[in-house]
C-alpha cells in the first residue's frame, strides 16, 4: 500500500447491493424470456453422413450450407478424408415420431444441395436423429454437483471462518454464476460444453478471491483492537486491494491471450471466464463483504474460543 | 532469521523437480502415424511382415521403424495420407483374418520409456478417436422378458397348486395358458393380475382347454425398448469409464442404437475386442440326472462336462451390483446383488434346490466374416453375427439365496475374473456394432496447436509482467511457475493417466493463474511486513507464514468444489476437475515450497538490507 489514504468502499455498499440485485433480476428475466442459445452438445441434433469422391474441403462445405440457410450446421470430418458429418439443430417442435422421418428428410436435402454445389459427387451414407448429447444426465449431475459443492463450502467455511462468512461466500459464487449467464443469454452467446467447464472455473475463481479477503477481515477483526466493522471491512479491502488487481490482471492476461490465440474452440470458454473473473472481482469486494456486514458480523464471532496465545498471530 | 533450508529439503525439491521434468519430457516427443496390424486368432510372424512390407512398397508409401510382436505389428509413417493409402494396399494383401488400423505410434526414447514415462492422452477434440455405432437387439429384449414372465408364471402358479395343461409363448409378447378348467384358470387369473399389473389378461376356449392369454400392450413394449436401450447405455458408459478412457460419450441415437465414441483410442481393434465382449448373462440349474435330453444343454467347465437346464432361472439385468471381496477367513469370493425382483425370484427357485448346482451362462454375440454368394453367383464378403454360450461358474446352493449372496471356492484370480465376467454380461440386451471409424486428427490437432500457442503466449506475458512487478522474487515465482506446468504435465502423464481435452486446457489455464495468485499473495505480505519496519529476513519468513493459512483456505474450498464435481460428474465435467486437483496440489508444493527454496538460496543465511520486491514504502 503505497498510498496511506484508504478507499472508502463500503460507503458505498448500498449503492453496489442496488447494481448487484438489478444485474441479477435483469438475468434472471432474461434467463426466463431469452432462455441460453444451447449449442449442439446439449440439443438434439440431425446427423447426416456423407461420402465425396474426391477429397472434400470442410469450409466449402461449410460455406455452401451457410449459403443455403443451414448457418447453424457443424461440418466434421469423418474417418477419412472425403467422409464428413453434418450435424444440425432440431427443433424441439418436430413430434418424436416425426424425428426419425425427417431426418432422412434433411439428409436427402443437404446430399442433393451439396452435390449441386460442385463436381464432387455426394453419396449419403445415411442420417439419423441424435439425441441430445450430454442433455437431461447432465443437466441432473450438474445441477446436483452445484448444491452438493455449495454445500460442502457453506460447511468448510463455517468450521474455519463463520457461519456468516459461509453465505457471504456462497451468495457471491451464486451472484457471479447468475449474472455471467444472464450475461450470455442477454448477448444470445452459445452456451456448450466448453463454457459449462468456464462456469465451474468461475466458481473456483470466485471463491478463491472472496476466501482471501474474508481471511484478512477475520485476522482483522481478531487483531484490531479500535474500530467498526465497517472501518475494519474497508481496512481489509484496502490491504488485499493490490492482489486482487494484480491477480485479476494476470488471470485476464493469461484469457485474453487465449481469446485471440486460442482459436474458435476456446473462445467461448475465454469470453465467459472473462466475464466471470470481471463479476467474481466486483463480487469480492462488494458482495460478500456486504452481506458480512448485513449479517452484523461481530468480533465475538471470531474470536478463537479460549486459546491465551491467541494474540501471537491470531491464527490458530 | 536465517531463512535457510535444511540440505534435505532442498534435495528434496531438487528431486521432485527431476522427476517432474524426466517424466513430462515425452509430451514434446510427436508421435509418428502408423498403421498397426493384428490377427484375432494367429500370431504374426515374419512372413506377414514381408506381405506388408510388400504390399507397401508397390504402393509407394515411405516407411519406417517396422516393429513385430507376438499379437501385432506396427509400421511407422510420414504423414496422415500415407496412412489411409497404405491402409488399403495393407488391406487388399492380407486375408480378412487381420486387422488393419490407423494408430499414432510414440517416439519417446527407449530409455525414458524404460522408466514408465509416457506420454499424456489427448481427448477427442484435441485428437480424434474411435467411434462406434451400436445396434441393441430389441427382440432378445423382448423375449428375455418374455423368458422372465414364463419362469414366474410357473413358480407362482406353482406355489398357489395352481394346475396347468401348460404354457405356450405365442409371440414375444403374447403368452398362452392352458388349463382343464375354469376355476383353476379364474384362481391363476386372480394371482397373476395381482403380480402381473402390465399385463393384459383375456379368457379363450380352444377345444375343452380354457386359456388364458397374457399380452404385453403396445406403450409397455415401447417401455421396455427404451428402458433396455438406457440400461444398455448405463452399462457401457459405466464400463468405458472403469477403462480409463476419459470423456467418452455414449448416446442413443434413435431408438434402438448406441453410439460411442471413445478419444485417445487410436486402436479401434482393440476398442472392439473390448465392446465385443458385450455380454449377457443366465442363471440356470444343473439338469436333473436322467432329465430329457431336450431339456438342458451339455457345456464345459473347467475340464468338467456340466448338463445345464434349459430353464432361465434369473436374467443377467437383475444383477444390480457384483464384485470380488474377501469373507471373514480372507479367502476369495464373488458377491452378487440382485435388484428387488430378482432377489424374490433367486429365493423362490433356490429354496426348493438346497444342494443342486447353479449355473452361470455368459452369452456373447461376436462377429465374423463370411464368404456368402449372391445370386448372379457371385462371391462377397458378409460379416456373420453369432452367439458365443459359456458357463463361467458351477456352484452348489448351499441355502435359499436371499438378494445378496456369494460365490465361494474360487482362488482370487477367478474371483476377480468371474466378477468381471459377470460385470460384462449384466447388460439388458445383446448388441451389435454396425459401423465403426476413426475421427481424423488434423482437426484435432489444430485444436491443440492453437490452444496450447494461447497458453504458451500467455504464461509469456505473465512471466513477463512478474518480473517486472516483483524483480528477483518475480524470478523465482516464474521459476516455480514452470515447474508447476511441468509438474502438472508429469502427474498427467503417469501418475494419474488423465486425458487432456480442451476444458482440461482450461483448468490448467486456472491453476497457473493461482499459483500465481498464492505467490502474489506471499509477496503483498512481505511488501507489507517491510512497510511496517520489519527487517527483510523476518520480513520473508513472516510474509510466507501469514499468507500460508489465506492460501491454505482458498486451495482447499477449491479443491473440495474440485472433488464434489469430480465424483459427480461425467466427461468434460470430470476432466475439468481433475486437472484442477492435481493443479492445486502442484501449485501449493510449487509456489510456497518452491519458491521459498529459491528466496532462501539467495537471500538466506546472509545480512540483507534491502530485498528486490518492487516498490514497497518505507517505514516512516
Amino acid at each position: 500500500m503505497r498510498d496511506r489514504k484508504e478507499i472508502d468502499f463500503m460507503g458505498i455498499r448500498k449503492i453496489a447491493a442496488v447494481i448487484s440485485a438489478v444485474l441479477a433480476v435483469i438475468s434472471v428475466i432474461s434467463l426466463a424470456v431469452n432462455s441460453l442459445q444451447f449449442g449442439l452438445d446439449f440439443t438434439a441434433g440431425t446427423s447426416v453422413r456423407l461420402e465425396y469422391q474426391e477429397t472434400v474441403v470442410l469450409d466449402e462445405v461449410n460455406e455452401t450450407l451457410a449459403a443455403n440457410g443451414y448457418q447453424d450446421a457443424v461440418v466434421v470430418s469423418f474417418g477419412s478424408d472425403r467422409e464428413i458429418r453434418v450435424i444440425l439443430p432440431v427443433d424441439d417442435e418436430t413430434l418424436i415420431e416425426d424425428q426419425a422421418s425427417e431426418a432422412v428428410l434433411v439428409g436427402e436435402t443437404i446430399a442433393t444441395l451439396l452435390s449441386d454445389a460442385n463436381d464432387n459427387e455426394v453419396l449419403l451414407l445415411g442420417s439419423d436423429y441424435v439425441s441430445a448429447k450430454v442433455g437431461e444426465e447432465l443437466a441432473e449431475q450438474g445441477g446436483m454437483g452445484m448444491l452438493v459443492a455449495l454445500g460442502i463450502i457453506m460447511v468448510y467455511i463455517a468450521v474455519r471462518f463463520q457461519f456468516k462468512f459461509s453465505v457471504g461466500a456462497v451468495i457471491a459464487l451464486a451472484h457471479d454464476v447468475l449474472i455471467t449467464l444472464g450475461i450470455f443469454s442477454l448477448f444470445g452467446i452459445e452456451f456448450n460444453l466448453n463454457t459449462l467447464a468456464a462456469m465451474l472455473a468461475i466458481i473456483g475463481y470466485s471463491l478463491n478471491d472472496t476466501i482471501v479477503v474474508s481471511d484478512r477481515i477475520r485476522e482483522n477483526f481478531r487483531r484490531m483492537r479500535k474500530g467498526t466493522p465497517i472501518e475494519m471491512v474497508n481496512t481489509s479491502l484496502n490491504q488485499t486491494l493490490s492482489r486482487t488487481l494484480i491477480t485479476s490482471f494476470t488471470t485476464l492476461l493469461v484469457l485474453f491471450s487465449v481469446l485471440l490465440i486460442g482459436g474458435e474452440t476456446t473462445q467461448g470458454f475465454a469470453v465467459a471466464l472473462i466475464i466471470g473473473v470481471v463479476i467474481g472481482t466486483y463480487s469480492s469486494i462488494y458482495i460478500a463483504s456486504n452481506i458480512i456486514l448485513f449479517m452484523k458480523v461481530t468480533r465475538e464471532d471470531l474470536m478463537v474460543p479460549v486459546r491465551e496465545d491467541a494474540e501471537l498471530d491470531g491464527l490458530p | 532469521m536465517l531463512n535457510r533450508y535444511p540440505t534435505w529439503k532442498n534435495a528434496l525439491i531438487l528431486l521432485v523437480v527431476l522427476l517432474g521434468f524426466l517424466y513430462s519430457v515425452p509430451n514434446i516427443y510427436p508421435d509418428d502415424e502408423a498403421i498397426q496390424i493384428s490377427a484375432d486368432s494367429l500370431a504374426l510372424n515374419e512372413s506377414d511382415m514381408v506381405a506388408i512390407t510388400t504390399a507397401m512398397e508397390a504402393a509407394q508409401v515411405e516407411f519406417f521403424g517396422e516393429e513385430i510382436s507376438e499379437d501385432s505389428i506396427l509400421i511407422r509413417l510420414n504423414s496422415v495420407e500415407d496412412q489411409l493409402v497404405a491402409k488399403t494396399a495393407i488391406e487388399d494383401a492380407l486375408t480378412d483374418d487381420y486387422i488393419v488400423a490407423l494408430n499414432l505410434a510414440p517416439t519417446t526414447p527407449a530409455w525414458l520409456q524404460a522408466i514408465g514415462a509416457g506420454k499424456m492422452n489427448l481427448g477427442l477434440d484435441l485428437q480424434g478417436g474411435v467411434h462406434f455405432l451400436m445396434e441393441v437387439d430389441m427382440d432378445a429384449a423382448l423375449e428375455r422378458r418374455m423368458e422372465d414372465n414364463v419362469s414366474n408364471v410357473r413358480s407362482i402358479l406353482r406355489e398357489e397348486r395352481i394346475r396347468t395343461r401348460g404354457t405356450n409363448v405365442v409371440d414375444n409378447a403374447h403368452l398362452e395358458i392352458r388349463f382343464a378348467n375354469t376355476e383353476s384358470r379364474s384362481d391363476a387369473r386372480s394371482v397373476l393380475v395381482e403380480n402381473f399389473p402390465d399385463l393384459q389378461f383375456q379368457n379363450r376356449e380352444l377345444n375343452d382347454l380354457m386359456i388364458l392369454d397374457l399380452r404385453t400392450p403396445p406403450e409397455i413394449i415401447l417401455q421396455i425398448q427404451r428402458d433396455t436401450l438406457q440400461a444398455n447405455r448405463t452399462t457401457i458408459m459405466n464400463r468405458v469409464d472403469a477403462l480409463g478412457v476419459a470423456e467418452p460419450t455414449v448416446q442413443q441415437q434413435g431408438s434402438d442404437r448406441i453410439v460411442v465414441e471413445l478419444p485417445g483410442v487410436q486402436d479401434p481393434a482393440q476398442a472392439i475386442r473390448f465392446l465385443q465382449r458385450i455380454a449377457t448373462l443366465e442363471f440356470h440349474l444343473e439338469a436333473n440326472p436322467g432329465a430329457p435330453s431336450a431339456s438342458y444343454e451339455t457345456y464345459e467347465y473347467q475340464g468338467l462336462l456340466v448338463d445345464v437346464d434349459n430353464e432361465v432361472i434369473l436374467q443377467g439385468d437383475r444383477v444390480s451390483n457384483v464384485r470380488s471381496t474377501l469373507d471373514q477367513n480372507g479367502l476369495p469370493q464373488v458377491q452378487i446383488n440382485l435388484d428387488a425382483q430378482g432377489g424374490t425370484q433367486i429365493n423362490r427357485v433356490t429354496r426348493d434346490n438346497v444342494g443342486r448346482m447353479m449355473d452361470i451362462l455368459l452369452s456373447e454375440t461376436r462377429s465374423r466374416s463370411i464368404i456368402s454368394t449372391d445370386e448372379n453367383g457371385e462371391e462377397f464378403e458378409d460379416v456373420e453375427f453369432y452367439e458365443d454360450k459359456r458357463l463361467i461358474s458351477h456352484a452348489t446352493i448351499r441355502t435359499a439365496l436371499p438378494r445378496t449372496f456369494v460365490i465361494t471356492g474360487l482362488t482370487a484370480r477367478e474371483a476377480n475374473g468371474l466378477s468381471e465376467l459377470i460385470r460384462s454380461g449384466s447388460l439388458a440386451a445383446p448388441m451389435t456394432i454396425v459401423e465403426q471409424s476413426v475421427i481424423g486428427p488434423t482437426m484435432g490437432r489444430e485444436n491443440l496447436e492453437q490452444g496450447i500457442m494461447g497458453v504458451q503466449v500467455a504464461a509469456v506475458l505473465v512471466v513477463i509482467f512478474m518480473l517486472f512487478y516483483y524483480r528477483v522474487f518475480g524470478v523465482a515465482a516464474n521459476v516455480a511457475l514452470i515447474m508447476n506446468i511441468l509438474l502438472i504435465f508429469a502427474v498427467m502423464s503417469t501418475i494419474i493417466p488423465a486425458t487432456l481435452t480442451l476444458p482440461g486446457i482450461v483448468g490448467i489455464v486456472l491453476t497457473v493463474g493461482m499459483a500465481v495468485d498464492a505467490n502474489v499473495l506471499i509477496f503483498t505480505r512481505i511488501r507489507e511486513e517491510l512497510s511496517n519496519g520489519m527487517p527483510p529476513q523476518q520480513a520473508i519468513d513472516s510474509g510466507y507464514n501469514r499468507a500460508f493459512t489465506t492460501i491454505l483456505d482458498a486451495n482447499l474450498t477449491t479443491f473440495l468444489v474440485a472433488l464434489v464435481l469430480f465424483s459427480i460428474g461425467t466427461g468434460p465435467v470430470k476432466g475439468f476437475a481433475v486437472t484442477l486437483m492435481i493443479g492445486i496440489i502442484t501449485s501449493m508444493f510449487t509456489a510456497i515450497v518452491g519458491t521459498r527454496a529459491l528466496v532462501n538460496l539467495f537471500y538466506g543465511g546472509r545480512s540483507v538490507q534491502k530485498l528486490s520486491i518492487g516498490r514497497y514504502r518505507l517505514p516512516t
